[in-house]
């Protein structure tokens, strides 16, 4: 069967190799001081969808970000590894959101560009945020079964979905009705690496906000092939695109208010500095005893 | 997230700074032709430049995360033998699906084959990379450089039905190692006969040391004319494993690469084509073959010494002993630091040599879409012979500098070294094979002798010496000066004794004075283009590289007809 399939991936600071720098004195990340990166749990989120395509060919897989133009990144590597095509979800007013309002808009975007998705698969959770409740929060916008810790996809057929989950201390193999929405975990397969062909097919890919101000495709070096090859001008959207509600967009659509930030400090509050002379160890021994840590 | 290709500025340094990139992209691309056609064919030069550029990008990532985090584990589990087949190890099969799936193979054929068209010197890097990772997974992997001679002596028919098959991932052998015919492959005895009936030809024998033995395209050397001995009575074959008949009697125990199968195969009445024309196998074909392999085994060989480099330099920074870090002792600091300059000198010779192949190469395969123009084949006959000359010397220094780079990476290791725990240990045994096979390096002298005492080695030299070098590297163009007159002076001399003897032993030492100028002139070059990365490299290998030049124009002086017999075992 042909599947058609929404993959919904963010452009994330690379939280994992932290420096002195990664935060900025007012507590917030500095983003300029860490790389921008494909988040990795959207990675393994691309790869169950490109097996579904490998295994039912004339599928279609599309990559739907929110962020600043420089997100459309995500679209082009996903583009690399076998990806159809993206779009870039992006505008002033989708700016500040919490998860909520992030889920709005996703949810509005995925109605807009392909309505009659069969699949809709993320990451389990993004690493600059951490909160895994994007995908979930999708599902239920959409109104959709959703299938969260996803391990692998076993198989999907005749309208259904069997999925094997993580779960604390094991794992569980559901089953689904489609459309569904998948959140995948990082323990699930890698993505594959990019493919040398697609990279120089679409290394020149670009969303209209990547244009240099003041220039049109016309413009461009190669200008000519943003003419005959359409595929490299990749899909944007801003609110009115997608006749996004405005109140449930960005920072006004999003109920979490965040009070302060503090930089947490693990301090020793009481230490006591003992030799290994009898006596001390006597004593910790006696005082351990004394507080039932031990015996 | 280890990038062994951006991780490394050298490598992206000699992909662009030689003169001669521009001229080989342009007959690669011949005027960029089939951009119409193929959306991923490059528009114009930069262009051309910027894909290579993204392609060894993909393979630095795939051999920094996938390749190398495997490789301990490849190495330990090696290949299994089972039912006269091979199953690689279980982490191999790993490596080549990232391979695959990357799309990284049949990376220099022809597009309409499905081929990436790329150069050589891209497909060389490449190779060097995937080795820094893993050299023994870098064979089986880089093995797909012999379609390159089916493509070029096969005929149409065959093209179409294998070169597809090898862009996808099907992996090659050559077949050429028998127990009685190792460095002297005339003696090859593996019986191919036409089968009338079947209208085909058939092969029945065995050969030995085949790595990736049990792959899906062999190609085959055997003896097609009953009753030769030699070298004329042999010619090359396909072996399509599809069609049955070639078993894997087993699998060696070796050294090192141990990801690699080396096969011994027996071949049972197996189906077979001919490739190209009969009684040409050897004389030709293994020529073509060989001079491809040698060049990959020379940028395997740079890669184990980039893995030396990278081992060395991180024990020796992070080891503490007497209170400070081993780095800091000047006995460590030597070591290292010629580590580097080996490994820089033998690179820039590597790619120079990849840069005159890719050129003749390509030359050669326009030739066969038209005529020439008559300066078009002045300069593939020029950069046919740089590349003859320059390839054995390429794989020859470049093998025994990554013995040199493993042994003395171990000894910056001490005895953490000689434990097994450490990747030294795995670099030193995968190194050791790399002046063995292909041609040891004492054939890849006979090779080279000849552009010594025709005095092509020193017509090149010549040239490089006309190139200006910047001003702060005008006191070591004066001492490399020095070098090629002692070289010089030195030919001269053995070939006035007239004395055949003398010639072939001394020939060694000859060899390696040419290779010690030539790369040093090398470097002197990219040292002028880059300072920064290439100067401190410059000056420690030219002060090496003087001594040894000296201890050769000694050993080769002194050395005479008296003196010879002492040398006398036989």
């Amino acid at each position: 069967m042909n599947l058609k399939i929404v993959v919904l991936a963010k452009q994330v600071p690379d939280t994992r190799n932290v420096g002195p720098d990664a935060m900025t004195p007012e507590g917030t990340v500095n983003r300029s001081a860490l790389p921008a990166i494909f988040n990795p749990e959207d990675l393994n989120a691309l790869e169950q969808a490109l097996r579904l395509k490998d295994q039912n060919p004339g599928s279609t897989v599309i990559v739907i970000t929110m962020g600043p133009g420089r997100a459309a990144e995500v679209i082009r590597e996903a583009m690399y590894r076998g990806a159809d095509g993206g779009y870039l979800l992006t505008d002033r007013a989708f700016a500040g959101a919490d998860t909520l309002a992030t889920s709005y808009a996703l949810a509005t975007a995925i109605k807009h560009v392909m309505p009659d998705a069969d699949l809709i698969i993320g990451g389990r959770q993004a690493i600059d945020g951490d909160t895994a409740q994007v995908g979930p929060q999708v599902a239920e916008k959409l109104g959709l079964n959703q299938i969260t810790y996803t391990e692998e996809v076993l198989s999907c057929q005749e309208g259904v979905i069997t999925v094997k989950r993580h779960i604390d201390g094991g794992v569980e193999t559901v089953e689904s009705p489609l459309p569904c929405v998948l959140t995948v975990n990082g323990s699930a397969a890698p993505c594959r690496p990019r493919n040398v062909r697609r990279v120089m097919k679409f290394k020149r890919a670009l969303c209209p906000m990547e244009l240099p101000k003041d220039t049109t495709w016309a413009d461009l070096p190669y200008a000519q092939d943003y003419e005959n090859r359409p595929y490299l001008k990749l899909g944007q959207l801003t609110c009115a695109d997608v006749d996004a509600d405005l109140s449930q967009c960005g920072l006004a659509g999003s109920p979490t208010k965040v009070k302060n930030v503090e930089n947490i400090v693990f301090k020793a509050k009481e230490s006591k500095v003992l030799t290994g002379s009898d006596e001390d160890v006597n004593g910790l021994i006696q005082e351990l005893l004394a507080s039932h840590t031990i015996g | 997230m280890a990038n062994f290709y951006s991780d490394i500025p050298e490598i992206k340094f000699e992909l662009e700074n030689s003169p001669l990139m521009p001229r080989i992209v342009e007959l690669k691309e011949r005027g960029f032709a089939d951009k119409d056609q193929y959306a991923e064919a490059p528009q114009d030069q930069a262009d051309a430049m910027d894909s290579y550029d993204k392609v060894l990008d993909i393979v630095g990532d795939i051999t920094g995360n996938v390749i190398a985090t495997n490789a301990e584990e490849v190495d330990a589990e090696g290949p299994h033998h089972e039912n006269g087949r091979v199953r690689y190890a279980s982490k191999t099969y790993e490596n080549l699906e990232a391979m695959n799936k990357a799309g990284l193979n049949g990376m220099t054929m022809p597009r309409r084959y499905g081929g990436l068209n790329l150069p050589v010197t891209v497909y060389t890097a490449a190779n060097e990379i995937v080795s820094t990772g893993d050299a023994g997974f870098e064979n089986i992997w880089s093995l797909q450089d012999c379609i390159e001679t089916l493509y070029c002596f096969g005929n149409e028919e065959q093209r179409q039905k294998y070169i597809p098959r090898v862009c996808a991932g099907e992996t090659m052998s050559m077949d050429l190692t028998e127990p009685d015919a190792g460095s002297d492959l005339q003696s090859v005895m593996l019986k191919a006969t036409y089968d009338e009936e079947a209208g085909c030809w058939r092969l029945n024998g065995s050969k030995r040391f085949i790595t990736n033995g049990d792959s899906d395209i062999h190609l085959v050397l055997a003896r097609s004319e009953a009753g030769t001995r030699d070298g004329r009575g042999l010619s090359m074959f396909i072996y399509d494993k599809r069609d049955g008949g070639v078993d894997v009697r087993r699998i060696e125990n070796k050294l090192g690469i141990h990801g690699s199968p080396t096969c011994e195969l027996v071949y049972k009445n197996a189906k077979c084509e001919l490739c190209g024309d009969r009684k040409m196998g050897l004389i030709k074909y293994v020529m073509s073959l060989m001079n491809g392999a040698r060049l990959g085994i020379a940028a395997q060989s740079v890669g184990l010494s980039q893995a030396a480099w990278n081992e060395a330099l991180a024990y020796a920074r992070d080891r503490k002993q007497f209170g400070k870090a081993i780095i800091e002792f000047p006995a460590v600091a030597e070591m290292l630091s010629n580590i580097k300059a080996r490994l820089d000198a033998g690179r820039a010779l590597l790619y120079q040599t990849a840069r005159y192949v890719d050129i003749y190469k390509a030359l050669e395969d326009i030739a066969r879409e038209r005529k020439l123009t008559p300066e078009e084949r002045q300069e593939m006959k020029r950069f046919t012979k740089l590349a003859d000359a320059f390839t054995p010397l390429a794989k020859g220094m470049n093998s025994e500098y990554a013995n040199q780079n493993g042994y003395d990476c171990i000894q910056i290791h001490g005895g953490s070294g000689f434990m097994l725990e450490y990747a030294c240990q795995r670099i030193y045994r995968d190194a050791r094979i790399t002046s063995i096979y292909e041609g040891t390096t004492q054939l890849q002298t006979v090779a080279a002798i000849r552009y010594v005492t025709n005095g092509f080695y020193a017509s090149v030299i010549e040239e490089y010496a006309a190139q200006p070098v910047a001003p702060s590297l005008e006191p070591l163009k004066t001492i490399v000066g020095e070098m090629a007159a002692k070289f010089n002076a030195c030919t001269a001399a053995v070939k006035a004794a007239e004395n055949q003897e003398l010639h072939d032993i001394c020939a060694r030492h000859l060899y390696e004075m040419a290779a010690d100028v030539i790369m040093s002139y090398l470097l002197l070059q990219n040292a002028t283009r880059d300072e920064a990365l290439f100067g401190r490299s410059a000056q420690v290998y030219i002060h090496l590289v003087e001594a040894e030049v000296e201890k050769h124009n000694l050993w080769t002086s002194r050395m005479n007809t008296t003196l010879i017999e002492n040398y006398r075992q036989a």
